[in-house]
C-alpha cells in the first residue's frame, strides 16, 4: 500500500492508543459492571460504600431514652404512644454527649399536623380530634395546658 | 489489478484483524458471569404504603430531610405526601405544599403561585393522602439514560447516585416518570431516595418508615417469603404507580385510587 494510506492510518492508530491510555489512567479502578449487569450495574463500587457509611441521625428505638427519661414513658399508656420521641424532640444523634440537649419542637404547628380538623371521609385523619387553631387559644403553645405525654382531656380536669 | 483470490484472502485477514480488538475490550470472566446469574443474592428491598392509614402529618418528610441532610427550607424532598380531594361535582384537586413537610394544616388546596382553592367539607366525595417516594424500579429508566455511569442499581435493587461522579446534566431527572429525582441545591448533583441505604444496611428501617406514627409506610425484603410485609404484598390486593411504563416499580400501594398518578 502507498504512503497516502499508511500516514492517516498511523494517525488513527496513535489516536486510539492515546484514548485507551487516557482511559486507563482516568477511569477509577473499581469502575465496572457489577451484579445488576451492564444496563443497570455499571458504576464505581466504592460509591456503594459512600452511602453505606452515611451518618445515621435518628435512632427511632423506643428503649433508647428509657435509662434517663423513664418518667416520660407514661406516654406509652396514651394514644400518643405511636409517636416516637424523636418526632418531637429531634434526632438523637449521639445524645447525650453530642448534642447535649435536643431541639424540642413545641410549636403549635407540630400538634396541628394531626390535630387540625380535616373531616376527609376516606382518610384516617377524620378520626383524630382536632381544634380550629384560630379560635382555640391562639398564640400560646399547646403544651401550656396539654401534657403531650398524657394528652387525655379527662386528665386535665 | 487485484485478483479475486487475493481480494478474498485480504478480506478474511481484515475481518479477523478487526475482531481482535473487540474481543480484547471485553474478556468474559467466569466470575463476572457467575455474579450476573447469582439468583440467591438474598435481599431485594421493596416498599409498601397503606394509603388508608396516612393522615397527612408529614412527619415522614421531616424525618427524611433531617436524616438525609436535604436542606430543610429548600423546596425539594426525597419523599413527599400528596393530598387528593375528589368533589361530588366530579372535580379533582391535588396538592403537596412543601412536599407535605409541615403536614396539612388547612382545608384549602394549594394551587401554586399563591392561589388557593376553598373547599367546603360538604362537597367532598372522597379525600385522602398518598405518600410518595422513589419506586426503586426493577427497570429504572433514570439509570439507563445516565451518560457517565453515575447512577446505578445495587444488588439489593436500590438505585443510588454516585455524588462524586455525577456531572449534573439532569437527564435522569427528566427520565423519571414519577418525579422522584431532583438537584441537590447545595451539591448540584442528582439526588434521590435511597431507601435510607445507610440505615437498612445497619439493620434499621428507613427514617420515614420509623417516623410514621400510623404504620402507613413499610419496607420489605421481597426475596424473603417469611417477611410479614412481603406476605402482604404477595397475598393482598396491591397496586403500583404507572405500571404502563414497564419500569416495574417496587413501591406497592394499598388503596390506590384512579386519580393518583
Amino acid at each position: 500500500m502507498k504512503g497516502h494510506v499508511w500516514r492517516p492510518l498511523y494517525a488513527v492508530i496513535c489516536l486510539v492508543v492515546l484514548v485507551l491510555a487516557a482511559r486507563y489512567f482516568m477511569v477509577p479502578k473499581d469502575f465496572g459492571i457489577y451484579e445488576r449487569g451492564y444496563m443497570y450495574g455499571f458504576h464505581r463500587k466504592s460509591a456503594e460504600d459512600y452511602w453505606k457509611a452515611f451518618k445515621v441521625k435518628y435512632q427511632f428505638n423506643t428503649d433508647y431514652c428509657k435509662d434517663c427519661h423513664a418518667d416520660k414513658y407514661s406516654i406509652m399508656q396514651t394514644p400518643h404512644a405511636i409517636i416516637h420521641c424523636e418526632n418531637c424532640h429531634g434526632p438523637v444523634l449521639d445524645h447525650p454527649s453530642d448534642p447535649e440537649k435536643l431541639t424540642v419542637d413545641k410549636k403549635r404547628e407540630l400538634c396541628l399536623r394531626c390535630h387540625y380538623p380535616l373531616h376527609y371521609p376516606t382518610s384516617g385523619r377524620a378520626n383524630i380530634r382536632g381544634v380550629d387553631p384560630e379560635k382555640h387559644n391562639p398564640g400560646i403553645e399547646c403544651s401550656t395546658c396539654h401534657n403531650p405525654h398524657m394528652p387525655s382531656l379527662e386528665a386535665m380536669k | 489489478m487485484i485478483s479475486r483470490r487475493d481480494f478474498l484472502k485480504n478480506a478474511i485477514k481484515g475481518i479477523a484483524g478487526l475482531s481482535i480488538p473487540l474481543s480484547v475490550i471485553e474478556i468474559a470472566s467466569p466470575r463476572k458471569i457467575f455474579a450476573l446469574n447469582d439468583v440467591k443474592a438474598g435481599v431485594r428491598w421493596a416498599f409498601l404504603i397503606d394509603t388508608h392509614k396516612c393522615v397527612g402529618c408529614g412527619l415522614c418528610v421531616k424525618a427524611c430531610k433531617t436524616e438525609n441532610e436535604i436542606p430543610y427550607d429548600a423546596n425539594v424532598t426525597r419523599t413527599w405526601v400528596e393530598r387528593y380531594v375528589h368533589l361530588k361535582d366530579g372535580r379533582d384537586f391535588a396538592d403537596t405544599p412543601k412536599g407535605g413537610r409541615d403536614g396539612f394544616t388547612t382545608s384549602k388546596i394549594d394551587l401554586g403561585e399563591g392561589h388557593y382553592q376553598n373547599i367546603d367539607e360538604k362537597d367532598i366525595d372522597k379525600a385522602f393522602f398518598v405518600p410518595k417516594l422513589c419506586n426503586q424500579c426493577e427497570n429504572p429508566p433514570c439509570v439507563q439514560v445516565c451518560p457517565v455511569g453515575a447512577t446505578f442499581q445495587t444488588p439489593e435493587g436500590v438505585v443510588l447516585v454516585d455524588r462524586s461522579w455525577c456531572i449534573g446534566c439532569g437527564y435522569c431527572i427528566m427520565a423519571c416518570p414519577y418525579g422522584a429525582r431532583f438537584f441537590h441545591p447545595v451539591l448540584h448533583v442528582a439526588e434521590k431516595c435511597t431507601f435510607c441505604y445507610h440505615r437498612v444496611n445497619r439493620g434499621l428501617k428507613p427514617a420515614c418508615v420509623d417516623a410514621c406514627p400510623f404504620g402507613a409506610r413499610m419496607i420489605a425484603n421481597i426475596k424473603d417469603p417469611g417477611d410479614p410485609v412481603t406476605k402482604i404484598i404477595m397475598t393482598e390486593r396491591v397496586n403500583v404507580l404507572k405500571s404502563e411504563y414497564g419500569t416495574k416499580p417496587q413501591a406497592y400501594y394499598i388503596g390506590l385510587d384512579e386519580e393518583v398518578r
